[in-house]
């Protein structure tokens, strides 16, 4: 029986136990693989979470904080320079909003508080119910970029040729590099998902 | 048969079913790998024929022949198939028939799961294309027309034919995880006594570490397919921003597996480029270790400079500056591959048959493809260049010399181990200088259109790219005839020619060439000793 001897042989090499045939050995590998294999699917998933946490920690994707911050920081207003805060607004395909800002930009300082509104008019006559996005250019800006008050925290409710004014408190944190001179908010407001949207972060 | 031939795992059947249930229900790698090779040239055709559609379209600017939704269908499925359909199944085909006999091993360590590995192709290939078909003939809106890389939202809103799609990919995934795990059991625990991990064949740690890069990465876009299947149908917002989710997760899940993708058909060819240019420069491999190191260093490196693909997503400086670096950074083991196998070459006495002629084409194409990476890789210069015809001509200077010159060569290496007899070397040398010219007046007028800033995945152009694309377009049509060149020739070795010898090729080393020509339907079934 040479093919059994090399087999034992083989077994001896890989450090396998000696009593075990090539075929139980074959088995018990091929489920380790399937099992890493699941563990790849499981860290697929995982991918989900991670991707939140790390955009949330590192603004890698211009995501802003979408709910209120109870109070900014550092209060201290920084005097000493201006940055210009340009605003941005569309409707996704399909959402029969009409919606801009009522200033396209404006300078605000570090630490202070400023406030701007955007009208929104439902130009269908359904009831629309919607939400805004928020999105921060340059990514590195949007950890520093502090909402107050937004309309984009709820859904909004839009009867049928509603118009309606809707502000948004912000400050800009003064802890913000200084070579960024432009910051840009932009809104997308889609129709609101039919199932029951999770948490924004 | 001798009797205790019956020991080796999965037992063969004394008796060979004949007839259709033969294929059906067959075990052996062989038979299995006549299959796979079989499928990945039926796919290379039809996927080639639909983006022929494309170039005659392009021929012109306009619209002549196609719509732009059917032109979406065409290219996103001649990339789908293309990768999964063609390049995956014919490395798998190569390893299935190759490896067992170059590690001297009586077949692949888990036949019955390779029997299931390859049967769930046909199925998957069928699901893929079943919705473009309907189209044509009236029914649904057609195929999936997102582009291969399946970008969320838009994958999100198109129609049913991305349904079919997903359960394609899941499919697709289930069956190369499979082979895969068959290739790592195979290797680990079926070589020939006295073949020690440094020992084995270059083909067989490139499969390896394909295998392993495959097992960690087509879970992660199955699992990413399943969140869009439920996005689209579930409620969930996985994707969608309305409802907290981000379109940019796809893009790096999909990216996580599409880049490592790329090393997933280049290993296996990497591996089995040093056999046929040592054989027929009559030395032997330069650099066995430096070159396994480097495959390593490709395998780690794949897994984690995905972002690359993503520079105008939006990333933060760092996060760029970190995917240029890393991405950079795998040409150094790249070229150690390159200055190893050059040195292979060096002051060999080279003849010139078919597989040389397409290993060589395969380093000097690839060459560009990789120089052509690192201006791609540049995180500045990207933005320029990003989704314009020079990325394309990039990837298939990248994917084209790997999975198609390199599959060529091996089979034509091997065909005469797997026929029995010498193929037409007229017909051969026909074959690749056709291939060689209509790829590269395919895609050299692709760089120049990129450069100029047309971009890719539309139907119609300005004026001022015209030229070129009309070059491009007699290029690809004569790259496509090249591949009748190689079916005929195929065919006609299969058929008859100058009986081939057991080492059918004078240079030739490994234990593959001790077996007659053709292999007999077992071999190996006592295992060799290697010294």
């Amino acid at each position: 029986m040479n093919a059994s001897d090399s087999t034992l042989e083989i077994a001896a090499e890989s450090g396998a136990g000696q009593a075990d045939s090539l075929e139980q050995r074959n088995r018990r590998l091929m489920w380790r693989l399937v099992t890493l294999a699941v563990l790849c699917a499981g860290f697929g998933f995982a991918l989900v979470p991670l991707y939140d946490v790390i955009c949330r920690v590192t603004g890698l994707n211009g995501r802003t904080n979408a709910m209120a911050v109870a109070a900014p920081s550092n209060t201290q207003v920084d005097t000493t320079r201006w940055v210009k805060v340009e605003f941005l607004s569309h409707s996704m395909p399909g959402v029969a909003i009409q919606f801009a800002p009522q200033e396209f930009s404006i300078d605000v300082r570090p630490g202070a508080l400023a406030q701007i509104n955007y009208v929104a008019t439902n130009t269908s006559d359904r009831v629309f119910i919607g939400r805004a996005i928020p999105s921060v250019t340059p990514a590195v800006a949007a950890p520093h970029f502090k909402k107050i008050e937004c309309f984009c925290f709820n859904e909004q409710t839009f009867q049928p040729g509603e118009t309606r004014v809707m502000p948004v408190v912000f400050t800009v944190d003064p802890d913000m590099a200084r070579e960024l001179g432009t910051v840009t908010l932009s809104y997308a407001f889609f129709e609101a998902p039919k199932a029951a949207p999770k948490d924004l972060m | 048969m001798s009797v205790a031939t019956t020991t080796h795992p999965g037992g063969h059947e004394a008796h060979h079913p004949s007839g259709l249930l033969r294929w059906i229900q067959t075990t052996n790698h062989k038979d299995i790998a006549v299959m796979y090779l079989t499928f990945a040239v039926i796919m290379l055709l039809i996927a080639g024929a639909m983006i022929l559609v494309v170039r005659a379209e392009l021929f012109q600017p306009g619209l002549q022949i196609v719509q732009p939704e059917f032109f979406n269908q065409l290219i996103t499925l001649h990339g789908l198939i293309m990768v999964f359909g063609f390049a995956m199944p014919a490395a798998t085909g190569l390893a299935n028939y190759m490896l067992p006999l170059m590690i001297g091993a009586p077949d692949m360590a888990l036949p019955r799961l390779n029997n299931w590995g390859f049967w769930i192709l046909p199925p998957a290939a069928v699901m893929l294309v079943l919705p473009f078909f309907l189209g044509l003939g009236g029914v649904g809106a057609g195929g999936i027309d997102t582009g291969w890389t399946i970008y969320a939202p838009l994958s999100m809103q198109s129609g049913w034919g991305m349904d079919f799609a997903i359960f394609s990919v899941h499919m697709l995934g289930v069956s190369s995880i499979l082979a895969s795990i068959n290739v790592i059991v195979t290797v680990l625990n079926m070589r020939a006594p006295g073949m020690t991990f440094w020992k084995m064949p270059l083909f067989a740690h490139g499969f390896l570490y394909t295998a392993i890069i495959l097992i960690t990465i087509m879970p992660v876009l199955a699992g990413g397919v399943t969140m869009l299947l439920l996005d689209r149908h579930f409620g969930t917002n996985f994707y969608n921003a309305a409802g907290g989710g981000d379109p940019v997760l796809w893009q790096h899940i999909f990216w996580f597996m599409g880049h490592p993708e790329v090393y997933v058909l280049l290993l296996p060819i990497a591996g089995l480029v040093p056999h046929i240019l040592s054989a027929f420069t009559r030395k032997p491999t330069y650099g066995y270790k430096a070159q396994v190191y480097s495959m390593w260093g490709i395998m780690f490196l794949s897994v984690i400079v995905w972002a690359h693909h993503m520079f105008t997503s939006g990333m933060s400086v760092g996060g760029q500056l970190y995917f240029m670096y890393s991405t950079m950074a795998i040409s150094l083991p790249l070229a150690v591959l390159f200055f190893c196998w050059i040195a292979t070459i060096w002051r060999g006495s080279l003849t010139f048959e078919t597989p040389m002629l397409f290993a060589i084409g395969f380093i000097v194409l690839f060459g560009w493809g990789g120089l052509t990476g690192l201006v791609l890789a540049d995180a500045a210069a990207d933005p320029q260049y990003h989704n314009a015809y020079f990325l394309v001509a990039h990837f298939h200077y990248a994917l084209y010399p790997t999975t198609v010159f390199g599959a060529m060569a091996g089979i034509y290496y091997w065909l005469p181990k797997w026929t029995g007899h010498m193929l037409d070397e007229r017909l051969g040398q026909w074959h690749f200088w056709v291939a060689l010219i209509g790829f590269n007046v395919t895609f050299i007028p692709q760089f120049l259109l990129g450069l100029a800033g047309m971009p890719r995945r539309i139907p119609d152009y300005p004026l001022m790219f015209a030229d070129w694309n009309m070059v491009s377009t007699v290029g690809a049509f004569v790259l496509g005839a090249s591949h009748l060149i190689f079916v005929w020739n195929v065919i006609k070795c299969v058929r008859g020619g100058k009986k081939a010898e057991a080492r059918a090729w004078e240079g030739a080393e490994g234990l593959e060439w001790t077996v007659p020509s053709p292999a007999p339907y077992h071999t190996f079934e006592t295992q060799p000793a290697v010294k």
